[in-house]
């Protein structure tokens, strides 16, 4: 299941729109970490709206996408996170430990936004 | 009541995904809420990950089970791959479980309401689990 990455201004958005295997999250790390590079993307936005599961393995891919992105000197969002989903994870025991989420597409946009531009 | 026994097969990550899909299915028809529904599906991704990444091979199975006067759900994992060696330290907390490396079973244990486990570390795992509708 392949994720479709949307360039808006600096930024990609990463909307997954159906279940992934662990094969399918360890594509889309290594796609979208490509992306970045090539576009010199300022940040990545990953939208989990429609994902009804988020087990530990999803949940260390999605802290691997945002450290890579990072040491690319570039940042990561995660939106989405549906209530029964993030209830789960911390019953699990998983965080996303420094990873900004935001409710929605519309204000990871904005969160991004209001980061400074480096100086390039 | 009609009997609701469903296998999956695990065999890779696809099957990972075919166990939580039918366990939240199950969960749904039983009348669990979405919250239960979506804790069910992930302690079944948890356990199938498990049965891939340690055993390789082994199944899923979902059943009701019925309690005095109240109707759960049952999920057994079950492979015949190297066991255990130390159950009592795959259930403590441990850093394994927040970086999804492990057998994340303390995690799943806080998921459901009951929780069994039987390796001896040379035929290979059992894990039960039952939650129970409110």
């Amino acid at each position: 299941m392949e994720v479709p990455i949307l360039k808006q201004g600096s930024f990609l958005i990463a909307t997954i729109q159906a279940a992934l295997t662990d094969a399918d999250l360890l594509n889309l790390r290594n796609v979208l970490v490509q992306r970045v590079v090539l576009s010199r993307s300022r940040g990545a936005i990953v939208d989990v709206t429609s994902m009804d599961v988020l087990d530990s393995f999803a949940s260390r891919t999605l802290r691997e996408i945002a450290q890579i992105i990072r040491l690319r000197g570039a940042e990561t969002v995660i939106v989405g996170i549906q209530p029964e989903v993030a209830f789960a994870m911390v019953q699990l025991g998983l965080t996303l430990e420094d990873i900004p989420t935001a409710l929605d597409l519309e204000e990871g946009l904005a969160y991004l936004n209001q980061k400074p531009k480096p100086m390039r | 009541m009609a009997d609701t026994k469903i296998r999956v097969p695990i065999n890779s990550d696809k099957d990972i995904v075919v166990a939580r899909q039918e366990g939240r299915t199950l969960a749904m028809s039983l009348g669990f809420s979405p919250g239960d529904a979506t804790l069910l599906a992930t302690a079944i991704s948890e356990l199938a990950r498990n049965i891939v990444t340690y055993a390789n091979v082994g199944d899923i199975l979902l059943d009701t089970v019925n309690g005095a006067a109240r109707l759960g759900m049952q999920v057994v994992a079950r492979d015949e791959g190297p066991g255990i060696a130390d159950v009592q330290q795959a259930l403590r907390d441990g850093f394994s479980t927040s970086g999804g490396l492990g057998l994340g079973l303390p995690g799943v244990r806080r998921l459901v309401d009951e929780f069994q486990i039987v390796s001896d570390g040379t035929s290979g795992t059992t894990v039960t689990i039952r939650k129970w509708k409110p």
